[in-house]
This record gives C-alpha cells, sequence and structure tokens, in this order.
C-alpha cells in the first residue's frame, strides 16, 4: 500500500468502523444460537466427553479410569455387540429401503394426472403421527391373535407371524413402522420431480431412450442431490432411534430389537452407570459423524448438481 | 415438470395403483379409528371387520377419564403455547443475521449449524440432566420449553433459504428511510416470512406434541406428564382394553392432523425449501 495521507486514514477508519459494526449486528442476530449451542450442546457435550474416562453414579465423586470405559465396551459387554449389530442392521434396511420407497412413491405421484395435492396429502400423513401414538397404532396393526395384518395373512393361506413376539422377526416389524413415515422424505422427491426441465425428456426421445432408460439416466441422476439429503438425514435418524422399541418390544424379544440408544438410556438412566453411557454415546457420536463424512466425501462421484451437466 | 400421460389405460392402471397403496398407508388410522368405535366383542374376534357392529362413541369419553388425560393435555400445551413463538422468533432472527449480514466468521458458524443435526441424544442427554438438575428444572416443563427456544438448525436453514429468496431492494430502500438492521428485521422480512414461520410452527407443535424421550428423561412428577407420557402409563395399565387405547390415540393425532390439514400447502410447500443442496 502507498502512503496514506489524512483523508484516507480517515476513510479507513470508518470503513474499519463500518466493518466492525456489521460484525456486531451479526453476531447480534445469530446469538439466541449461540446461546442455545453454548450452554444445550458444546457445554453438555465437553462435559460427557470428561465424564466417559470416569465411574460416576451421579451421586458420589467420579473416578477416575482412563479409557476402560472405552475398552470394556469393545471387550466384555455382550449387549454392547447385540445393541451395535441390531442398530446397524436397522439402519441398513431403513434408510435405503426409505429411498427406493420414497422415490417409488413419487414417480408414481407425478404420473398421475388428478388429485396429486390430495395423494401428496395423504402420504404424508403418517409421519405426522410419531412416538407413543405411533407405537401403539401399530403393536395392535401386528398383535398376534387379533390384529388385522395377521388376518390379512390367514385370508390369504399364508401362515401367521410372530411379529413382535418372534425374536427372528421383530426388528423387520420395526422396520415396516419406519416405512410409514416414508411420506416425508417423499414430498421432496415429489418436488424435484417437478423441477425437471421437459427438454431433458425430450432429449432423451430423441435419442431413443424407453421408458425404463430414461428414469435410469434422466430422472434419477436429477433426484441426487435430494437423496443425498435423504440418506443423511435418515442415517442419523434412525441411529438414534429408541422410542418404538422402548414403547412396543422393550428390546425383546431375546434382545432382537435391543437398539444402541436403548443400552445408553438403560445404562444411565436405569443403572446410573454415567461415565460408562457417557463413552457409548461419544462413540455413536463418532461413527454417525464418520459415517456421515464418508457419505459427503462419497457424494462427488454419484451426486449429480444441474449446474455442472445434470442428466449427463 | 410433470411427466407426460401414456395411453389412457395406462393411466387407469397407475392412478388405481396409486389409489390402491394410497389405501394401504391409510388403513392403519383408519384401524385405529374403527377399534376406538366398537365393543370388546367385537375386537377379539378371529375375523374382525372394518366397520363396528355397534357404534361405541363413549370409548373416547371413557378413554379420556381413565387417567388424568385433561391435565396431560394441558401440561402439552403450556410447552407448545410458551415454546413455539420464540421457535418462530429465534429462528427467523438467526436466519437473517445468516442471510443478510456479512460478518466475520458466517459461513464457518452456518456449518456449525448444519453440523450439530448430527449429534445424538445420547451424547447431550446425561450432563443436560445434571445441568438441569443444578438449576433445580427437573420436574419441571422446562427441559421440554429450552431445546426449541433459541432456533433449531433444521428451522434456521428454512427460514435462511426463504429471506435468501426476499428481493434486496427492500432493505436498501428501507435502510436509506434510516431505518436500523433490526427494523429491517422485525417492520420488513418477518412480515414477509410468514409461510416459513407458519411451517416452522407446525413443525414445531409436531415436535413438541409427539416428544417422548426429553419428558421421559426430565419429567418424574405425574402431576407434569405431557400427553405422550400419560399415553404411555395408560398403555401399561389398560394393556389389552384396544377400544380405550385406540380412542386415545385418536385424540392424539387429531390435533397435528387438523393443524396440517389447515396448512398443507404452505406446509409441503415450505420442505421443497429444503430438498436443494445441503
Amino acid at each position: 500500500m502507498s502512503r496514506t495521507n489524512a483523508g484516507e486514514a480517515a476513510l479507513l477508519r470508518s470503513a474499519r468502523r463500518k466493518r466492525w459494526k456489521e460484525n456486531l449486528a451479526g453476531w447480534f442476530f445469530v446469538s439466541p444460537w449461540m446461546f442455545g449451542f453454548v450452554f444445550l450442546m458444546l457445554g453438555p457435550m465437553l462435559f460427557s466427553l470428561v465424564i466417559s474416562f470416569t465411574e460416576w453414579n451421579m451421586v458420589g465423586a467420579p473416578k477416575f479410569l482412563g479409557f476402560d470405559n472405552y475398552i470394556r465396551m469393545f471387550t466384555s459387554d455382550p449387549f454392547y455387540y447385540r445393541a451395535l449389530t441390531v442398530t446397524f442392521k436397522y439402519v441398513f434396511l431403513t434408510v435405503p429401503l426409505q429411498v427406493v420407497l420414497a422415490i417409488l412413491i413419487a414417480v408414481l405421484l407425478n404420473r398421475a394426472i388428478v388429485g396429486i395435492r390430495f395423494f401428496r396429502a395423504v402420504f404424508y400423513m403418517p409421519s405426522l403421527i410419531q412416538g407413543v401414538t405411533l407405537a401403539l397404532i401399530w403393536g395392535w396393526m401386528f398383535n398376534d391373535d387379533f390384529g388385522p395384518i395377521n388376518f390379512f395373512l390367514e385370508q390369504a393361506g399364508l401362515p401367521r407371524v410372530h411379529w413382535l413376539t418372534d425374536p427372528d422377526v421383530a426388528l423387520y416389524a420395526l422396520v415396516i413402522v419406519a416405512l410409514w413415515g416414508v411420506g416425508s422424505p417423499m414430498v421432496l422427491y415429489l418436488s424435484a420431480l417437478r423441477t425437471i426441465s421437459s427438454e431433458y425428456y425430450e432429449a432423451a426421445d430423441i435419442d431413443g431412450a424407453g421408458r425404463i432408460r430414461k428414469f435410469f439416466s434422466v430422472t434419477l441422476p436429477l433426484l441426487t442431490p435430494t437423496v443425498l439429503f435423504n440418506i443423511i438425514t435418515s442415517l442419523i435418524a434412525s441411529f438414534q432411534t429408541i422410542v418404538l422399541a422402548f414403547v412396543m418390544t422393550g428390546g425383546g424379544p431375546a434382545e432382537s430389537t435391543y437398539f444402541y440408544s436403548l443400552h445408553v438410556y438403560r445404562s444411565a438412566f436405569t443403572h446410573f452407570k454415567m461415565g460408562y453411557a457417557s463413552a457409548m454415546a461419544w462413540v455413536m457420536f463418532v461413527m454417525i459423524v464418520l459415517l456421515t463424512g464418508l457419505i459427503l466425501k462419497s457424494s462427488k462421484y454419484w451426486v449429480h448438481y444441474e449446474a455442472d451437466g445434470g442428466g449427463r | 415438470m410433470q411427466a407426460q400421460a401414456g395411453k389412457p389405460w395406462e393411466r387407469i392402471a397407475m392412478t388405481v395403483l396409486i389409489v390402491l397403496v394410497a389405501a394401504a398407508f391409510l388403513f392403519p388410522i383408519a384401524w385405529m379409528l374403527s377399534t376406538a368405535l366398537k365393543a370388546p366383542e367385537d375386537i377379539f374376534t378371529p375375523t374382525p371387520s372394518l366397520l363396528p357392529e355397534t357404534w361405541h362413541w363413549h370409548n373416547f369419553a371413557d378413554a379420556w377419564k381413565a387417567q388424568p388425560f385433561a391435565k396431560y393435555f394441558a401440561n402439552t400445551l403450556i410447552v407448545v403455547l410458551v415454546s413455539t413463538p420464540f421457535a418462530m422468533l429465534s429462528s427467523t432472527m438467526v436466519a437473517f443475521g445468516f442471510a443478510r449480514i456479512s460478518f466475520w466468521g458466517r459461513n464457518a458458524l452456518f456449518l456449525l449449524v448444519i453440523g450439530t443435526m448430527v449429534i445424538p441424544w445420547d451424547v447431550t442427554a446425561i450432563p443436560l440432566y445434571i445441568e438441569y438438575n443444578k438449576l433445580g428444572l427437573i420436574n419441571t416443563l422446562w427441559p421440554m420449553i429450552l431445546p426449541g427456544m433459541f432456533g433449531a438448525p433444521f428451522f434456521i436453514f428454512l427460514a435462511r433459504q426463504f429471506i435468501m429468496g426476499i428481493p434486496h431492494d427492500l432493505d436498501e430502500a428501507a435502510k436509506i428511510d434510516g431505518c436500523s438492521r433490526w427494523q429491517i428485521y422485525w417492520k420488513i422480512v418477518l412480515p414477509l416470512c410468514r409461510p416459513v414461520v407458519v411451517v416452522i410452527g407446525v413443525f414445531h407443535f409436531v415436535w413438541v406434541w409427539n416428544e417422548f424421550l426429553t419428558p421421559l428423561i426430565f419429567i418424574n412428577d405425574q402431576d407434569l406428564y405431557t400427553l405422550p407420557l400419560g399415553i404411555n402409563l395408560f398403555k401399561n395399565a389398560y394393556n389389552i382394553e384396544y377400544e380405550k387405547l385406540m380412542a386415545i390415540s385418536c385424540l392424539s393425532v387429531l390435533f397435528p392432523v387438523t393443524l396440517f390439514y389447515f396448512t398443507q400447502n404452505l406446509v409441503l410447500g415450505g420442505l421443497s425449501l429444503s430438498g436443494v443442496k445441503k
């Protein structure tokens, strides 16, 4: 920079003051979130990290253990392995099935001529029902002797299924319940479908592409940004799932629905092993971060944004 | 765009397929409603039917009176009424900061906001229990009210998308007229944000209405139970009286569904804002 005379210096000062005011205004507007973040997230997380290295029942003083909690969960807690397998199985079933089903319904709806708005609302409605009520409704649907699903199976000449009492089936029953909420991602796919320009399809027509070909080379690539959003949000949610299992199965039968979060909850609030539960929670957090990071990293190979050539 | 229609028989086939799938999706709701109106002998039969033999409307009153549901309902309502205005205000305010002011650290901070979505409840529940305990908030409704008050990442994201779509000219004109930042937010942007504010309100309502884990952990006093806790208690006590269980389920579903019915175009339209790249 060349020499600054008095006028330039004044200008610089006023520019700086303006920047300063701008910064202050910005931080003022985001301060509510900052406040919540510090007191309800960051602070608690750091605290949880510290007690994860201790043994603590919330009454006495915490006893420092080093990495013992972390070692214990991988070496001498059979329930931890159980919870880990159950959760991974649930996540890897629910997330892809939800993506496929949501796209399928959205494509179907987009082809319908009449009543899109009506059907869109119909498919979305179940996702408003969550938690205990959801568990209650499906507990009754899956009832062994008097539930409608077994009644239909019997009418169709198929054997009854012990949906919630057979350890080989119960987890799949919970996956079905989760899929009932497919309406909320479906709505996103539907609005993405409606923004696809018809030029892409006309170009594909000229190339002589059939319907299936068009779906895989035009529609699907243009939906991939929504798929990415759907996979990530659904992955995060399914990893920490607990309420359905808590209310419907209590983790049973034979621990077949004993989710990771259920193990954390029981360890903390039933057995008061706060240190151990915190260690498990942190391991889960790291797993979610790693998986999310992996998916985001991989996205440059399979997510197409329209700006960079979209439909290929 | 809407895909072009094929031959007439194809359209009919598609429509039939959609109607069938939609019927399957609605069936659990219809079954809940029908069970809620049945007599026990119509429920525990090997050949159940969707329509009740006789309509037992009093199941609703019986279920309502079997537990202090009026109290649970009032508690839930308090949480909703106190926290929703804060959720609307804080989310749009924070979003305004991100969308309209270029301050130091803005982009990094916004990434952090989005990043907090990966934090599972498991990590924060234990320390929050200790924090609330120290502050004397265990067995109050505050642990249900506080988390939504300071702006949830998803709402901030939605509102930011929306505000970025509002033309800057309005701000500039207001600035020339001598409006402060706060006045621009309060008098110009916030009124224009009405659609997204409604969406935030509905989602927040549905979340609070259904939230089970938060009160389960932080509220032990039955007088402070919210609806889901009350329903769970009821379920454990009346395990096999399905007509009552379904009647109370109907009542609990009624509020979010009605709210959604009246706001569906705003809500479903608003959701599509989040469909863009993350």
